[in-house]
C-alpha cells in the first residue's frame, strides 16, 4: 500500500517550528517534510500541539520560531509564515478542515461549495462590477462553478442534499461535506484535522476512499491529524509523531507502529518500562531505525 | 411531561387565572388609578373618580392573560407532536415553502400599493391637496425602508452590528446641502457624489472597527454616529452649527423646476400649476431610490460577494481558510450600506430643504436598526413590513380617537408612542425572536429555491 519514495520532491518542509502561548510550549523545534502526492499523517496524544501544527500552517497562528515552506508543481516556493492568514488558501494554495466542523450551517450544502469559490467567482465577475450588469463572461463562470460543486457532490454521495442547509446534515455527511468545500478551492496542500472523528465504520471506510481519491486523481497531497488508528494506518503514506509538541517518530506506518517510543507515548509510561508493557500486552516488536 | 399537564388544565382553569390576574390588576389600580388629585378652586384637594379607566384596565389585563394562555396551550401541544429541532438529522421542515410564497407575494403587494399610493390616496380623498397627508406619509415610510434595506446589507447580510448608520445618513444629508447651496450643483450630480462621500466614511469607520465584533463594534458605531453628529454641531463655519443649513435648493423635475413660471414642470407640460406635482414627484423618486437599493441587494446577494458576506456572518474563520479577504469583505458591506445611507440622506435634505444635527441622533439609528432587526435580518420583505409598522404605526396612533372615549379627554395615544414601540419590541422577542421573517432564501439552488429555517441561520458575531 505504501510507496516509497524517499527521495521524491516535499511539497511543505516544516523547518525548526516552534510556537510558544506565553510559557507553554505548545509545539517545539518541529521539523519534518511532506511529499509531494503522499498521505501524511500527524499524529500524537491529546494535547501533542498537532492542531497547533496546522495553524500555523495555514496562517491562523504565527510562528514564534521557524519557518514553513510550501513548493508548487511549477516550482515556485512560499512561505507560509509570511502569508497573511487568507492569503495562505489563495497564494499558498493550502486549504483545511476544522476539528470542529466549521461550515456555513444556514447556508446550503451548494452555496458552502460556491462560497469556497470565491476567487475565480469574484474575478469573473470582474469584482461585482460585471456580475451586477449580468454579464454572460460570469454567468458562464457560474455555470463552470456550479458544475464543479456537483462533481465533488456527486464524489461524497451529496448531490440529494445540495439545497438542504449544511446544518441539517448528518454529521458524516458534515465531515465529508467540508472536505469537499476545502477542495473546491483546488489546493495543493489539504490539511485535514481529525476528519474521521465521530464517524462510524462504514462511514470512516467512505472517508478513506475519499481521501485516496484525492491523492490519486488531483494534484493534491493531504496531511491529516487522526487518532483512529485503522485510518491512518490504512491509508498514510508517512507518519509523523508529535508527543507535547515534539517529534519522537517520523516513518512509515509500519516502523512507527513499532516504535517503542510512539507506544510509550500512547500507553503513557517512561522508554525503560516499554519493553514490560509491549510483553503485557504481547506486542511482537522488530526495532527498526528511526530518526528522532 | 411538564408541558402537556399544564396543557392539560383546560379552559375552565385559564379562565380563573386570568379573572385572578384581573383582581390584581383592580387591586393595584384603585389606589393609583381610581382617583386624579386636582388642586381645586380653594387650594385643597380635589378627587376625581376614573373608574371607567380602572375598568378598561382591568379587562385588558384579562384579556391579554387569556390570550397568552391559550398561545402557550397551542405552542405546547405543538411542541409535544414535533420532536426537537435538535434532534433532527433527516431533511426537516418541507413547510418552508408556504412562507417563501407569502412573503413573494407580499413584495408585490408591497410594490403595487407603492406605485399606486399617490393615485389611490388622491381619489379617495378627493383631490391631490387633500391626499397629501397620505403622499408625505408614505415618503416617510419609503425613506426608512431605503435605510432599512441599506443597513440590512451592513447588519443582516454581513452580520455587522452597526448602531451609528444615521451619520451615513447625515453625511449623504450635509454633502447635498452644502455642495448645493455653495457650488450650486443639481440634485442629480450631488446624489451620487453624496452616495460616494458617505461610502468613503463608511470605509472609514470600517477601517478601525474590522479587528471588533459583537458588543465592542456595536460600541464604537455608536460612538462614530455621536462624532459625525457633534462635529456637525461643532464645526460652526462649514456646517452652520446647531442652526442648520437652510434653502437648500428644491428638487428639479431633471432640471425643470416645480414653479408656476413660464418654464415651470406644469407650463412644459401642459398642465395646471398645483404644489402637489413636486410632492408627487419626491414620492416616485424615493420610491425608485428604494426599489434601487433593493434590486442591487438581491444582486448582490447572488454574487460572490453577497455570498461572501453571508458566509463571513456565518462562519469568519472557515471564511478565511478559503482564501477569502475577510478585511475588504468587511469594508464592502460598510461602504454599500453607508452608500446607501447617503443616498438616502441627499432626498432626505432635497426633499425638507432645511437641516440640522438634531435630525441625525441616536434615536433614528435605534429605529432603523429595529427595523432590520424587526423585519428578520437578511429579509428584504420583512424590513419593508417593518418599516411600515414602525413609521407608520405611530402615525396611526394619531387616528386613534376612540380611546379618548375609554381614556378621557385629555387622553393623547401619541404621548405613548415609545411605550408601546417598547411593547412591541418586547413581544417579537418573545414571539419570534429572530424577526417578522427569518427565513432564508438560497441564493443558488439546482432544483426548487427553498427556504432555510431560521433556526439554522446565524446571525453574525460582529
Ligand atoms: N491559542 C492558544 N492559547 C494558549 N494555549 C493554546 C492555544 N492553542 C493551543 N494551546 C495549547 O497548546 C497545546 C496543544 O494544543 P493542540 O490543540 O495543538 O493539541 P492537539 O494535538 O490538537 O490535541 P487534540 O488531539 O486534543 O486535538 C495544548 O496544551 C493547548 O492547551
Ligand atoms: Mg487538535
Amino acid at each position: 500500500m505504501t510507496r516509497p519514495s524517499p527521495d521524491a520532491e516535499a511539497v511543505l518542509t516544516v523547518d525548526h517550528l516552534t510556537m510558544r502561548f506565553g510559557g507553554l510550549v505548545a509545539v517545539g523545534d518541529l521539523s519534518f517534510k511532506a511529499r509531494r502526492g503522499d498521505i501524511t499523517a500527524l499524529i500524537g496524544p491529546n494535547g501533542a500541539g498537532k492542531t497547533t501544527v496546522f495553524n500555523c500552517i495555514t496562517g491562523f497562528y504565527k510562528p514564534t520560531e521557524g519557518k514553513l515552506t510550501l513548493a508548487h508543481a511549477d516550482g515556485s516556493k512560499h512561505l507560509l509564515e509570511r502569508l497573511p492568514n487568507h492569503a495562505v488558501n489563495r497564494i499558498g494554495r493550502v486549504a483545511r478542515t476544522f476539528q470542529n466542523i466549521r461550515l456555513f450551517q444556514g447556508m446550503t450544502v451548494l452555496e458552502n461549495l460556491l462560497v469556497a469559490q470565491h476567487a475565480p467567482l469574484m474575478r469573473a465577475s470582474g469584482m461585482t462590477v460585471l456580475g451586477l450588469l449580468g454579464l454572460p463572461v460570469y454567468r458562464r463562470a457560474e455555470a463552470a462553478a456550479i458544475e464543479r460543486a456537483k462533481d465533488w457532490l456527486g464524489r461524497i454521495d451529496l448531490i440529494d442534499r445540495a439545497d438542504d442547509p449544511a446544518g441539517d446534515l448528518p454529521y458524516g455527511a458534515q465531515r465529508r461535506l467540508e472536505i469537499a468545500r476545502a477542495m473546491c478551492t483546488e489546493p495543493v496542500l489539504l490539511c485535514l484535522d481529525e476528519p474521521a472523528a465521530g464517524l462510524n465504520p462504514r462511514e470512516s471506510g467512505e472517508l478513506n476512499a475519499l481521501l485516496r481519491h484525492i491523492r490519486d486523481a488531483h494534484d493534491t497531497s493531504v496531511l491529516l491529524i487522526e487518532h483512529d488508528m485503522s485510518v491512518v494506518m490504512e491509508i498514510s503514506d508517512h507518519v509523523v509523531v508529535l508527543d507535547y509538541g515534539v517529534k519522537i517518530a517520523d516513518g512509515t506506518p509500519g516502523e512507527v507502529r513499532a516504535d517503542p517510543r510512539v507506544i510509550a507515548a500512547y500507553l503513557g509510561v517512561e522508554d525503560e518500562e516499554v519493553e514490560a508493557v509491549e510483553a503485557e500486552v504481547g506486542l511482537t516488536v522488530t526495532h527498526l531505525e528511526v530518526e528522532a | 411531561m411538564a408541558a402537556a399537564t399544564r396543557g392539560a388544565v383546560g379552559l375552565p382553569g385559564i379562565l380563573k387565572d386570568a379573572a385572578f390576574y384581573a383582581l390584581g390588576t383592580f387591586a393595584l389600580c384603585v389606589p393609583v388609578v381610581a382617583f386624579r388629585t386636582d388642586a381645586g378652586p380653594t387650594g385643597g384637594l380635589e378627587l376625581t373618580p376614573r373608574w371607567g379607566l380602572v375598568l378598561a384596565l382591568c379587562a385588558a389585563i384579562f384579556l391579554a392573560r387569556l390570550a397568552q394562555r391559550l398561545i402557550l396551550m397551542r405552542r405546547d401541544a405543538r411542541r409535544a407532536l414535533t420532536p426537537a429541532r435538535s434532534q433532527a438529522t433527516e431533511a426537516v421542515g418541507a413547510t418552508p415553502n408556504a412562507g417563501q410564497r407569502v412573503s413573494m407575494l407580499a413584495l408585490w403587494l408591497f410594490i403595487g400599493i407603492a406605485l399606486t399610493l399617490p393615485v389611490v390616496a388622491a381619489l379617495a380623498s378627493g383631490s391631490l391637496g387633500e391626499g397629501r397627508y397620505w403622499i408625505d406619509l408614505g415618503i416617510l415610510i419609503l425613506t426608512y425602508v431605503m435605510l432599512g434595506w441599506g443597513l440590512n446589507i451592513v447588519v443582516g447580510l454581513a452580520g455587522l452590528l452597526d448602531l451609528g448608520y444615521v451619520a451615513f445618513y447625515a453625511v449623504g444629508a450635509y454633502s447635498y446641502a452644502l455642495l448645493s447651496t455653495t457650488f450650486g450643483l443639481s440634485f442629480w450630480v450631488c446624489l451620487p457624489l453624496a452616495g460616494l462621500f458617505a461610502a468613503l466614511w463608511g470605509m472609514l469607520l470600517g477601517f478601525p472597527v474590522l479587528r471588533l465584533r459583537g458588543d465592542y463594534l456595536a460600541i464604537v458605531t455608536l460612538a462614530f454616529g455621536e462624532i459625525i453628529r457633534l462635529v456637525l454641531i461643532n464645526w460652526v463655519d462649514v456646517t452652520g452649527g446647531g442652526a442648520g443649513i437652510s434653502s437648500i435648493p428644491r428638487a428639479t423635475f431633471f432640471g425643470i423646476p416645480f414653479t408656476a413660471g413660464e418654464d415651470g414642470f406644469a407650463a412644459r407640460f401642459g398642465l395646471t400649476f398645483d404644489s402637489m406635482h413636486r410632492v408627487v414627484f419626491l414620492y416616485y423618486l424615493i420610491l425608485a431610490l428604494a426599489l434601487i437599493t433593493n434590486v442591487v441587494t438581491l444582486r448582490l446577494r447572488r454574487l460572490p460577494i453577497g455570498r461572501a458576506w453571508e458566509a463571513l456572518r456565518e462562519d469568519e474563520i472557515a471564511c478565511r481558510s478559503l482564501g477569502i479577504n475577510t478585511t475588504t469583505t468587511k469594508l464592502t458591506a460598510f461602504a454599500l450600506g453607508a452608500a446607501f445611507g447617503g443616498f438616502a440622506g441627499s432626498f432626505f435634505a432635497v426633499r425638507q430643504g432645511f437641516i440640522s444635527p438634531e435630525s441625525f441622533n441616536f434615536l433614528e439609528s435605534a429605529i432603523i436598526l429595529a427595523i432590520v432587526v424587526l423585519g428578520g435580518m437578511g429579509s428584504q420583505v420583512g424590513v419593508a413590513i417593518a418599516a411600515v409598522a414602525m413609521v407608520g404605526g405611530p402615525e396611526m396612533l394619531r387616528n386613534l380617537g376612540f380611546l379618548k372615549a375609554v381614556f378621557g379627554q385629555g387622553f393623547d395615544p401619541n404621548e405613548y408612542r415609545l411605550l408601546l414601540f417598547g411593547l412591541a419590541m418586547v413581544a417579537m422577542m418573545v414571539w419570534r425572536p429572530r424577526g417578522l421573517i427569518s427565513e432564508r432564501t438560497p441564493s443558488v439552488a439546482l432544483g426548487e429555491r427553498r427556504a432555510i429555517s431560521g433556526a439554522h441561520v446565524s446571525e453574525g458575531h460582529g
